[in-house]
């Protein structure tokens, strides 16, 4: 092999090499809940999720009953080892390569016996899922024998709502920002650039500055906690992207075609819903993943509007108040987290395309 | 369509005609307003099953906006072809501006008043809250926890994004790594904190450790932490700065992605026939062609740190020295009912994006042909 070919094989391992590495950090945090979600939810608290891989580990190949006379305080000889309690307790290797384990407490314990061997955690349910969905209250057995009543959580009622939530506030802020679109761009009237510029100049205001003033309206008119309140309230927010992204797509459309429709007679409006529209679908496609995205993943604004009305509660609250009262519970929050991701990363997925473009053409570029 | 009534021959006919037609005017509003209102009543009372609301709810939704600029278009086509001419304009515009209006151009008027007055909106006060909000130490570290958020977050988005879209450029695997890359643009920031949660879980010291950076972090003999609790701020914010590193990469991956992918290949196999190294055409060649997105992704991902809400909400809730301002304003305004503060810390908020909307406006004037 010539120097420039090895030159050239090298660089390609360094390149794909360290994106690998890249992709492979980036994907971990994933691919870690979404094997925890389908854990046991006692094998979850005591293991890491990677040990569903063949890993090598101490596996448990017998046991031995703890002699009676022997004195639990001092030094003692079990199975052909000595030590102590506290010795056992941590293992002590045998001679032969097994290891001794004192089980349990000083005065119950008992001792097992065990081999390094390759081993995976596989056992598998789907039973999270069915609790943090259906919220119906299971019944364990611990070890010791007692029962204890888990309760799950409901969270299809919260997909539901997100859906409820998202679908008209992804549809409605396109309808009148291409309406705002077709108009900045083929009409002309008075104040129009003056209009537009505040457009523009609402493009990068941050939310929060207008939270307090529209929770005031929306407890005057009675509107708080429902779902036209967290509609209009994505619907302002998502306006001045939406205007602006649909106003740089419908006035790059040909001219001569609508110049065409106007001698044939047709009227503003039949133009827009005849003619643009369906001209302008990569445009509209691409803001609308963006705006649904933005709308289900959205935690905030349905935190001040919806509040803490359990029945109107959107998938992300949801997500957060088992994080807040139940964070340890992770066989919930694992599957719970993974239902909410779930319809997203399927939009995503499927129009990957359109979202690309359209964040191409969000940026405002200098 | 175009507008052809003839002229009436008898005052009579004319009318008649003219008061069908105002008749018509107005019941079909109000039929309209009324079938909206009852879907809306429907909404708020009704006891149907979830999926049946969830129907109604979306049809309700969508059909009503669409229906509003329907009807509202057939009464202004009603009238003569020059007022058409000169309504429908703002009947197409006007409903857009009169949203902005009331969500974002009059609210943020109405929280500069706010930011005046005391913790109840009872007695004026003057710049009171602004000194407090500029003074209080607690304050002041909530603004150094936002700088090493827009610092850091900023800088390790656009290199990781850079590196990536740099890289992958030249892999046979380009696809399939940006979708990695991406795919945590699809992850909410409360999923993303569940994730991240999960990574950072702490156990007892001897228990097995299922968090994976305890698990690491023990594995080479150091013990158990706390890493977003426990940590001297404002070095736990880091851990979560990561998570906003992590979701927002894919983002300043796709636009730099995009940019080299303009920049013409004559260019960079010139470079390369000159003897210009890899190192060389990077940084002499593909950087300055791609500034305008660089200095793009920048003041975007600047702007979306200095709002970071969510993740440290949910992963720490503002406690153990991580707040920020969006949190700060939270806490104010929803915990401790501080109207005046809360507002002063929107407006410090809306202060600080100012440059950038000043710059947009600019370079929108510079661009546009609009007359």
């Amino acid at each position: 092999m010539t120097t420039p070919k090895i030159q050239k094989l090298l660089s390609a391992l360094f390149v794909n090499g360290t994106l690998g590495l890249i992709c492979l950090v980036w994907l971990i945090p994933t691919l870690g809940l979404f094997i925890s979600s389908f854990r046991d939810r006692t094998d979850i608290q005591i293991s890491g999720w990677w040990t569903v891989f063949p890993h090598l580990a101490w596996v448990k190949t017998g046991e031995i009953e703890i002699p009676a006379d022997v004195d639990r305080t001092g030094v003692m000889e079990i199975g052909g080892v000595r030590g102590t309690f506290e010795e056992f307790r941590n293992g002590i290797t045998t001679p032969d390569g097994k290891r001794l384990t004192w089980v349990g407490n000083r005065r119950l314990g008992r001792i097992e016996v065990q081999e390094l061997r390759w081993t995976a955690n596989t056992k598998f349910t789907l039973e999270n899922y069915a609790n943090v969905l259906t919220g119906k209250e299971y019944i364990i057995r611990n070890e010791a024998g007692d029962e204890q009543v888990i309760k799950g959580d409901d969270m299809g009622n919260a997909f539901l709502n997100s859906l409820i939530v998202a679908v008209p506030s992804t549809v409605i802020p396109i309808l009148i920002a291409a309406f705002a679109a077709y108009g900045f761009a083929w009409m002309r009237f008075p104040g129009r650039r003056f209009m537009f510029i505040i457009v523009v100049a609402l493009l990068v205001v941050p939310l929060q500055i207008a939270l307090v003033p529209i929770l005031r309206d929306y407890v005057a008119l009675g509107l708080n906690g429902t779902f036209l309140a967290v509609w209009l309230a994505h619907t302002g927010f998502g306006l001045p992207l939406a205007t602006y992204l649909l106003y740089n797509y419908i006035s790059q459309l040909p001219r001569d075609i609508l110049e065409s429709a106007f001698i044939d007679g047709a009227s503003h409006f039949t133009i827009f819903t005849r003619l643009i529209i369906p001209l302008s679908v990569p445009a509209l496609a691409s803001f609308a993943i963006f705006q649904f995205l933005w709308v289900w993943n959205d935690y905030l604004v349905a935190l001040i509007f919806v509040g803490a009305k359990p029945d109107v509660q959107v998938i992300t609250q949801r997500l957060a108040e088992i994080v807040g009262s139940r964070g340890s519970d992770w066989h919930l929050l694992t599957a719970g987290a993974f239902i909410s991701m779930l319809l997203p990363l399927t939009v995503f997925f499927a129009l990957q395309r359109f979202f690309v473009r359209g964040l191409l053409a969000g940026s405002i570029k200098g | 369509m175009e507008h052809t009534t003839a002229l009436p021959s008898n005052p009579l006919t004319w009318l008649t005609t003219n008061l069908g037609r105002l008749a018509l005017a107005l019941v079909v509003p109000l039929v309209t307003f009324l079938g909206l209102w009852q879907g809306f009543i429907f909404l708020r009372d009704s006891d149907a099953p979830k999926w049946l609301v969830a129907i109604v709810a979306v049809v309700w939704g969508v059909g009503g906006a669409a229906l509003l600029y329907f009807v509202s278009n057939w009464l202004v086509e009603q009238l003569s072809p020059a007022w058409v001419r000169r309504l429908q304009p703002f009947l197409f515009v006007g409903p857009a501006m009169l949203i902005l209006a009331w969500f974002l151009a009059i609210p943020t008027l109405r929280t500069l008043y706010i930011s005046l007055f005391n913790a109840d909106s009872t007695a004026f006060v003057g710049l009171q809250n602004y000194v407090f909000v500029f003074t209080d130490p607690n304050m002041l570290n909530v603004f150094r926890n936002n700088l090493l958020w827009m610092v850091l977050g900023t800088s390790l988005t656009v290199f990781f994004g850079l590196i990536i879209a740099v890289l992958a450029d030249r892999s046979r695997f380009e696809s399939l790594a940006k979708s990695i890359i991406f795919m945590p643009m699809a992850i909410s920031f409360v999923g993303a904190g569940v994730i991240w949660n999960f990574i950072y879980e702490v156990k007892d010291k001897g228990s097995p450790q299922i968090g994976l950076l305890n698990a690491i972090w023990v594995a080479l003999g150091g013990e158990p932490q706390a890493w977003t609790a426990l940590i001297p701020p404002p070095w736990n914010s880091l851990f979560l700065i990561v998570i906003v590193v992590w979701l927002q990469a894919g983002y300043a991956m796709v636009l730099f992605s995009a940019a080299i992918k303009g920049i013409p290949t004559e260019i960079l196999e010139a470079a390369r026939v000159d003897g210009a190294n890899e190192w060389q055409v990077f940084a002499d060649i593909m950087i300055p062609q791609i500034m305008g997105t660089i200095i793009t992704v920048t003041t975007t991902v600047i702007i979306f740190t200095l709002k970071i809400f969510d993740v440290v909400w949910v992963m720490t809730g503002g406690q153990f020295g991580t707040s920020v301002i969006a949190t700060e304003f939270y806490r104010q305004y929803f915990t401790n009912r501080d109207f005046g503060v809360g507002s002063a810390i929107a407006i410090v908020l809306f202060l600080a994006v100012i440059p950038v909307m000043i710059y947009n406006l600019r370079s929108f004037s510079e661009r546009e042909a609009f007359s």
